[in-house]
């Protein structure tokens, strides 16, 4: 592309980031508004992050929220990985094309439907909804996140290396231990983060989903938005944001220290 | 070396049927059901729809709840205009953001696409990180600046521009606004994937041959980048037509999108049968741009294979 940015170019940028950050900035700023209205700056506060502290309800949402992520993310990206690798490396198998046309589907399928149909397969099979049923509901719809981004670290890979590996004698599954998944890594990664926060954030399949005793953090915030703004929800907003910035943050850092890794090492193989 | 060939024969089997199964078993089957279900009757029952069906039925138990089936909840939907009109809204809606968001995201990508090589990256970032913060926290905001007493109304006021506060929440205006700003990384970074990898000599070429720029970029550049906006519209489209969150928190009760009327059918009226046609109603319009869109995503990611 040619280089050189132009005004327009400069300006366009500049308008957009802006209107994608104003809105978030806004409403981290109002957290520490002392006043209840929005309109009014009442000077700087912390009295509803301290609110917040006693809100049993919002605290235990929260808790429920976090193991649900983890555990999904976890097997989410267990199984991503394997569909990614399934669509890379083993070419051509029985019933690819249906294999393939499901792993892409959830990406831009509408939650309403797929909260819908996950909840009447529970119903169907006689599974009492609750937590794992969210736990369920969010490995399948983010796994296929994960694949997309594994699969498209694994098309660019240097296959050379496993294929040295195993001419020396190394069987496949050693290869792929020592070999392909340190290389894949930051990808798995990367995906296990995106699952993650995807299920952190999702309210539509969680409220079909769910059964009595878990609320999760976004079906709490959601029947607290529907009756107006409240300030502590811009606290735990905010507090939500925090934790993705620094995670964000974080995932960069490392991505950087494996990048440089790779180059140090790929230089060493020259030498 | 037989013996390892089986290995490696059971290896690959084992890592295509794990993610294939819990595809099939909790994506595939479940469409099935609501298909089942959309074809059933309500009933004041747990679960609140006849027939049941029964899985220890022999051949004539299913040939008696085949007898059973109804269609009666499409012949609902299509003599209530009301889900008529909420599926037309729900296209109204989709289409003029897709737009709407084309028009604001072409130029961010192809300024981000024209940075120095060193900026893009952090540019990049800049525009996902947004989507790495809750969908919900980001139109919760704009609930913040939308409402009646909220910053917009706040500022238009002092700038004189307004007397009264105006409704800004509860409108399809807010509908838009709040699309456009949730899917608007949707659209950025499929376009400026094509644009970053356009032949900057293209350009060069045109206009060494005397081409105005406006000229080259209507004849060279939008008609390369055409395969990244048919990935971003779709990618905006296909979520925003089913969309449930934001026309619940910014729009107005006066009119629902379909997402809505799905959620009031299913959750205040218990009516999984219609819930469950309007479900497979709505698949049967997104059917086109879904498959249209995988076999996009099947070029990109697999090298056209």
């Amino acid at each position: 592309m040619n280089r050189g940015a132009s005004s327009f170019n400069i300006v366009s940028v500049a308008l957009g980031l802006a209107f994608l950050y104003l809105p978030i900035t806004i409403l981290v700023i109002y957290s520490f508004n002392a006043s209840r209205l929005v309109t009014i700056w009442g000077g700087w506060s912390l009295a509803w992050y301290r609110e917040l502290l006693h809100d049993d309800a919002v605290l235990q949402a929260a808790w429920v929220s976090l193991r649900v992520a983890g555990l999904s993310a976890t097997a989410a990206t267990m199984l991503g990985t394997l569909a990614a690798i399934a669509l890379v490396r083993i070419g051509r198998f029985r019933g690819r094309l249906l294999f393939s046309g499901m792993v892409y589907a959830p990406l831009v399928m509408p939650e309403v439907i797929t909260g819908l149909s996950l909840l009447l397969l529970f119903v169907a099979l006689g599974v009492d909804r609750g937590f794992w049923t969210i736990v369920i509901a969010h490995t399948t719809l983010t796994m296929c996140f994960v694949t997309v981004i594994v699969q498209s670290r694994l098309v660019t890979f240097d296959r050379s290396l496993e294929e040295a590996a195993m001419d020396l004698g190394c069987p496949p599954l050693r290869t792929f231990l020592t070999i392909t998944l340190p290389l894949i890594a930051p990808a798995i990664a990367a995906g296990w983060m995106l699952a993650f926060s995807l299920s952190l954030d999702d309210l539509v399949i969680a409220s079909f989903t769910t059964g009595p005793g878990a609320t999760t953090l976004p079906i709490r915030i959601y029947s607290e938005v529907r009756l107006g703004v409240k300030p502590e929800i811009n606290a735990v907003c905010t507090i939500m944001i925090a934790f993705v910035a620094l995670g964000t943050i974080a995932s960069s850092l490392v991505a950087k220290r494996g990048a440089a890794q790779r180059e140090r090492a790929a230089l060493g193989a020259q030498v | 070396v037989r013996r390892s060939a089986d290995n490696r024969n059971w290896s690959a089997r084992a890592v295509v049927l794990l993610p294939y199964l819990w595809l099939v078993i909790f994506f595939l089957a479940p469409f099935v059901i609501v298909l089942k279900i959309s074809l059933s009757q309500t009933a004041l029952a747990q679960p609140p729809y006849v027939p049941v069906f029964d899985t220890a039925g022999s051949w004539t138990g299913l040939m008696e709840f085949a007898k059973q089936l109804s269609a009666d909840s499409f012949r609902l939907l299509l003599s209530d205009s009301i889900y008529l009109w909420s599926y037309l809204k729900s296209l109204q809606i989709a289409a003029i953001s897709t737009v709407v968001l084309l028009a604001v995201g072409y130029p961010i990508a192809y300024g981000m696409a024209r940075a120095p090589r060193a900026w893009q990256p952090p540019l990049v970032m800049a525009v996902v990180l947004p989507f790495w913060t809750s969908f919900l926290i980001r139109i919760y905001a704009w609930i913040n600046i939308l409402q009646r007493d909220g910053i917009l109304n706040d500022l238009l006021m002092r700038l004189h521009a307004i007397d009264v506060p105006a409704a800004w929440l509860s409108s399809d205006t807010a509908i838009y606004i709040g699309m456009v700003y949730s899917y608007l990384p949707f659209m950025v970074l499929p376009l400026y994937a094509v644009l970053e990898r356009m032949d900057e000599s293209l350009l060069e070429a045109a206009a060494d041959l005397g081409c105005p720029r406006w000229k080259a970029f209507w004849l060279v550049t939008l008609p390369l980048s055409l395969p990244g906006v048919a990935a971003g519209a779709l990618l905006c489209f296909i979520p925003i037509l089913g969309e449930f969150v934001i026309p619940d928190l910014l729009g107005g009760s006066e009119s629902l999108m379909i997402g809505q009327t799905l959620w009031t059918e299913f959750f205040s009226n218990r009516d999984w049968p219609v819930a469950s046609a309007i479900a497979i109603a709505l698949l049967g319009v997104l059917l086109v741009p879904i498959l249209f869109y995988e076999r996009l995503q099947q070029r990109s990611l697999e090298g056209g294979r």
